[in-house]
């Protein structure tokens, strides 16, 4: 795909995402926000981006094809116990994580 | 300027101001930290700098922005890669209905109401549905607007800053770079899971992401959020009707 390519689709979904926060607008105080709907709206919207990130974490293409996956598996439970250890700080948790996929990649280059 | 204006202006300015403040602080930490982690991964992929910050202030939310990048990278025809980035942003309408009635003033146009609604992200949302209510009703509006323009402008210079970070770091630190946004959601999603229904939407997610990943590269994104996220409404609706025996 070429740059003038790309740019229409970036900004395609950037109207695109527009189109709903500018709804929100029109519609708010018009319409009832219908739970059962916006239930499955939100289902939908978590799965697709949990699906994606599993599949980034596990199967990974490009530069994070070259690290170990036990390492990448390790460094997210690492991070998320650090996550709940620092009364759920995301700052400490996700500096944690990084931290150590970068020290177990390093490691396996000494040890090598 | 009349007295009266200028007293206008400037009560304007001071809840604007003090909504930057609020902002500039744990929110503006995390969100630049998930930002640097977007850019590093559309560098990755090939993003020039001016295409990825289109990205941040176009699209204005990390979720869709990655799930941008990767369906470019998997080769998806564009229809879908946009249809997907409509699907993860479509919370933003009962986001937006349910923030309107709290931040509305009449004294602020519909001009710049439709300006702040590209402003809102998950983010601003929550700071806003937590303190707003505890703000004169006139003030809410220019504070909201404050802190969601802190917080756009921040995410714009984060991704930015992923770029002269990346060029400049040796290989495994820019590993690190790389795995931020997937560590970042891999903690925020399973950290925020507060109620069955997203644990639900979670697992199922999960397993459905790599499962399509096998089948079909290019869909997988799209099947796994519309079947995983299906099956997960299901499951929970089922077991809310027959109890928890």
């Amino acid at each position: 795909m070429g740059a003038a390519e790309l740019w229409v689709l970036v900004l395609a979904s950037a109207a695109a995402s527009y189109l709903w926060r500018g709804l929100g607008v029109l519609l708010s105080g018009r319409i009832r926000v219908e739970s059962e709907l916006f239930n499955w709206v939100a289902c939908v919207a978590y799965a697709m981006v949990a699906g994606l990130i599993m599949r980034i974490i596990v199967m990974p293409t490009g530069l994070l094809a070259q690290s170990f996956l036990t390492d990448r598996l390790l460094a997210c439970v690492v991070a998320l116990a650090a996550f709940y250890a620092s009364r759920r700080n995301l700052f400490i948790g996700v500096i944690t994580g990084v931290v150590v996929v970068i020290a177990a990649g390093q490691l396996r280059v000494l040890l090598a | 300027m009349s007295t009266r204006n200028r007293r206008r202006a400037s009560f304007v300015s001071a809840a604007f101001l003090s909504g930057v403040r609020d902002a500039l602080g744990v929110p503006a930490a995390v969100l630049a930290a998930g930002m640097i982690g977007f850019g590093a991964f559309a560098l990755e992929r090939g993003f020039s700098l001016w295409l990825a910050l289109a990205c941040t202030a176009g699209i204005w939310a990390l979720p869709g922005q990655i799930v941008l990048l990767e369906m470019h990278a998997s080769g998806a025809p564009g229809y879908l890669t946009v249809l997907a980035v409509v699907m993860t942003n479509a919370r933003f309408l009962p986001m937006t209905m349910s923030l309107m009635p709290v931040i509305r003033h009449p004294r602020y146009g519909r001009t710049s109401v439709y300006v702040v609604a590209q402003l809102i992200s998950m983010t601003g949302w929550a700071w806003a549905m937590r303190t707003c209510p505890d703000l004169p009703q006139e003030r809410r509006f220019p504070y909201f607007f404050g802190f969601a323009a802190a917080c756009w402008v921040v995410s714009i210079i984060a991704t930015a800053v992923a770029y002269f970070l990346a060029e400049g770091f040796p290989d495994p630190l820019r590993l690190g770079l790389v795995f931020l946004a997937p560590v970042y959601f891999f903690v925020i999603l399973i950290g925020e899971a507060r109620t069955a229904l997203a644990a639900w939407a979670l697992a199922c997610g999960a397993l459905a992401g790599p499962l399509f990943q096998v089948v079909s590269p290019q869909w997988s994104v799209l099947l796994s959020g519309l079947l995983g996220g299906t099956l997960a409404y299901l499951i929970h609706k089922h077991y809310r009707r027959h109890g928890r025996g």
